[in-house]
């Protein structure tokens, strides 16, 4: 029942394999600054110094690691679930080595200190044009792979993989809208003024959030967790309803970044309560994986694929709930500005999203060389345990410094002065620091298992590109 | 006040064009959900018709009903709090906030105003008063002076009784009230390299510091052509030379106290370059702190400050 056509598993492959280099090189910088702020000697010249480091390691495990691994599976899901080659293959090679650019370029402006200022799209404009351009000849690959499908429903992964793609071009080319000042020194300001600059920069930054590490991610999971557990999924419906209101609502979210600041009051309460209202939809996509795994539940002792992708479904539910109710305005009176945002970010980067991508990759790897098991079980085994325990020891420790540093911050004398200096709070944090320094540096040796295990896998094996599977007679 | 938050929005078109959209984006929630709930039905759930890439397939279960509470719950909230609270529309209605916001500053105002016109060198000897010096200190002063007050390069070290525009306690509460310029001219277009490092080796010696005697023989030639107004004939700073010129700020040179450091080099790049009021890097620059925290404040904190030269 095989055509002899086969899948373009070539570009597949390359980006699944920069995955993983690049969550090495990207978490490897997240353990650098996290270094540093426990020792600060380590800011040892102005390249290396935190303030160029840290947008390094943001834009390196979002969009170098995480946008590998989107990419990745995207481009296979998409061919699979659509029953086809992959539409333009040639612009999908050009989407590989622009997107590699891109993050090279990063990687020496950055720390050279050419920057936006903008959080998440510090990116010069040169580089901005460049992301643009690279998207849209993603999206031309990808539309146009569900176009020539040759079944006439269209997979749930690829719904979520499609609002991921548009919505990101969306927010990218509005919120990069800027006024090139340098044609030479490669320097712009922003289009937007104050507090609308801030707005929009949230409403791309919270969405960047929500399409690029939910939306995206969950395609990955609706494809990856019943592929894995060998489950269908537990309720078309359910996926139908989260799906709409996930990018429906999503979009309202991004004022709650900006409580209490010059953004108009109204405007903060509709964040507040938009972002309230995502709870449930966001829920909608844990309870479907979690459910799909209802029956299977006994794979999970043998099966450590499974367990990445049901703890990154926990942590997912878990973030997607902390999420709303940090939101609440004075909740948010107590935790913005602390640890407990970066305690909150890596439960859903590391928990969430690493994990799921992780998982993917193990799941992939193997079958782009014609396997179907990676080079040592026992491996990913231990890599799970060792990213679990790093994840738990980084949120638990950013937690607890998050909530002390908002309550030393609040407090004040009967005459109005604050209790504690901000430098009192700074030695309070330093023993939390440390623990998640290790915790860190546990996820990243995490990544170098992961290396290894990838490098032994492929070692000696030839690139395979499987052959098109024909539809289910349901669907002639 | 409320217009002027408001300041972009020109008409009252744009409130209703943002109550219209909350409106339809919470109707739209509903619409979703009330479009696919569905009664269970009872036996094993089926697979939908549909069978992707050889084993991907769909069970159609009905909507949790715990998550299905969920979602109304949080859409009921959201009306009940637009309907207390400003959300609806542009309204900016801060239910008391900014009311009680002025409340409490006015009662910790009075807490301060107590202390404004009360001498500062009899404050600094009450505890308490210095305790509460010390706490503003810590908010306000440590990013240039440190939480131990001992300065870093640029910054002065407020504890070694070394003082530029003088150290009598209400000196330093005008120093702080209404903030110092300090100046030092650039001397590199006006004198070569070999004579600013001359001056240079001077300058060292004064505080008895290695120099080449050479330069300093020279060095002592340049200072009396360009230094002295400023640092006085022997310079030991402006202070030195008597009240008048005190606010000038140029420091006593033979302490051996150094604000940039005593190096050679550093003492050749304030020579060469200045060492001039900086609005960016505040270097040289003692902000003006009277009119953002009030005399109160000020004194209160000149009290404090004058305690930790007291001690010695």
């Amino acid at each position: 029942m095989q055509s002899q056509a086969t899948y373009n598993y070539k570009v597949v492959r390359q980006f699944a394999i920069m995955t993983v280099v690049w969550g090495i090189v990207g978490m490897l910088v997240g353990v650098i600054v996290a270094a540093q702020l426990v020792w600060p000697e380590l800011n040892v010249h102005e390249f290396l110094h935190f303030g160029r480091l840290r947008p390094l390691h943001t834009n390196a495990v979002i969009f170098a690691f995480g946008g590998c691994a989107l990419f990745a599976t995207s481009l296979y899901v998409v061919q699979r679930t659509c029953h086809t080659r992959l539409f333009a293959p040639g612009l999908a090679t050009f989407v590989f080595w622009g997107w590699q650019l891109i993050i090279v370029a990063a990687a020496v402006t950055l720390p050279l200190g050419i920057t936006t200022g903008k959080e998440y799209a510090e990116l010069e404009w040169p580089i901005d044009i460049a992301i643009a351009v690279v998207w849209v000849a993603y999206a031309v690959v990808f539309f146009g792979t569900v176009a020539i499908r040759k079944v006439s429903h269209i997979y749930v992964a690829n719904w979520f993989y499609g609002a991921f793609i548009i919505a990101v071009a969306l927010l990218h080319i509005v919120n990069s809208a800027e006024v090139v000042v340098s044609w030479t020194g490669i320097h712009s300001y922003s289009a937007y003024a104050g507090v609308q600059d801030a707005m929009v920069q949230w409403w791309y930054g919270h969405n960047a959030v929500g399409f690029f590490l939910t939306a995206g991610f969950l395609g990955m999971m609706y494809y990856f967790v019943p592929k894995q557990a060998e489950r269908p999924i537990y309720s078309y419906r359910l996926s139908v309803v989260h799906f709409w209101a996930l990018i429906f609502t999503y979009m309202w979210a991004g004022p709650h970044h900006l409580h209490y600041t010059a953004l108009p009051n109204w405007t903060q309460s509709i964040g507040m309560l938009f972002s309230l209202i995502l709870l449930a939809p966001s829920w909608g996509g844990m309870i479907n994986g979690i459910m799909t795994l209802s029956g299977a539940w006994h794979k999970l002792r043998t099966d450590p694929i499974l367990k990445f992708m049901i703890t990154s479904l926990s942590f997912y539910g878990m973030s997607t709930f902390e999420g709303p109710m940090m939101s609440v305005k004075s909740v948010n009176a107590l935790s913005h500005y602390t640890d407990w945002t970066v305690g909150h970010v890596h439960s859903g980067a590391l928990g969430w999203v690493a994990l799921v991508s992780i998982g993917s990759v193990y799941f992939l790897l193997p079958r782009l060389y014609g396997k179907t098991e990676m080079y040592s079980t026992k491996l990913v085994n231990t890599h799970f345990w060792i990213a679990t325990i790093g994840i738990v020891l980084y949120i638990a420790s950013m937690w607890i410094a998050g909530v002390m540093q908002g309550l030393y911050w609040r407090a004040t004398n009967t005459d109005g002065t604050l209790t504690y200096s901000f430098i009192e709070g700074v030695k309070a944090t330093y023993p939390f620091w440390t623990v998640r320094l290790v915790g860190g540096a546990l996820f990243l040796v995490g990544m170098l298992i992961m290396f290894y295990n990838t490098l032994k896998t492929i070692a000696g094996q030839k690139a395979y590109d499987a052959p098109v599977v024909e539809p289910a007679a349901a669907h002639a | 006040m409320l217009d002027s938050i408001n300041a972009d929005f020109t008409s009252s078109f744009w409130g209703l064009y943002v109550a219209g959209l909350v409106t339809i984006s919470l109707l739209v929630c509903v619409l979703i959900l009330v479009l696919n709930m569905t009664s269970r039905e009872t036996g094993a759930p089926q697979v939908q018709a549909h069978t992707w890439d050889e084993t991907l397939q769909e069970y159609n279960n009905p909507l949790p009903k715990w998550w299905l509470y969920l979602f109304w719950g949080t859409l009921v909230f959201a009306v009940v709090y637009l309907a207390v609270f400003p959300g609806y529309g542009t309204a900016n209605d801060d239910r008391g906030a900014r009311a009680e916001y002025a409340k409490e500053t006015e009662k910790f105002q009075q807490v301060f105003d107590k202390y404004a016109k009360v001498d500062v060198a009899a404050l600094a000897q009450q505890p308490e008063a210095v305790a509460t010096g010390k706490r503003l200190f810590l908010t306000y002063c440590i990013q240039c002076h440190g939480s131990n007050a001992k300065g870093s390069p640029g910054f002065p070290d407020l504890t070694d009784n070394d003082w530029l525009y003088g150290g009598e306690a209400d000196t330093v509460k005008t120093s702080i009230l209404e903030g110092r310029a300090g100046v030092m001219n650039a001397f590199g277009a006006v004198l070569s390299g070999d004579e600013i490092k001359d001056v240079a080796n001077y300058v060292r010696s004064l505080s008895g510091l290695s120099a080449d005697a050479a330069r300093v023989q020279r060095g002592e030639a340049v200072f009396a052509a360009n230094c002295t107004v400023c640092h006085g004939p022997d310079g030991k700073g402006a202070a030195s030379m008597g009240a008048a010129f005190a606010a000038l700020g140029a420091p006593n040179l033979t302490d051996n106290v150094w604000l940039y450091g005593n190096s050679e080099a550093k003492i050749i790049e304030g020579v060469t370059r200045g060492r001039n009021f900086d609005n960016r890097s505040l270097k040289n620059a003692m902000p003006a702190w009277g009119e953002f925290l009030g005399e109160g404040k000020v004194t209160l904190l000149a009290a404090y400050v004058h305690s930790l030269s007291q001690k010695k």
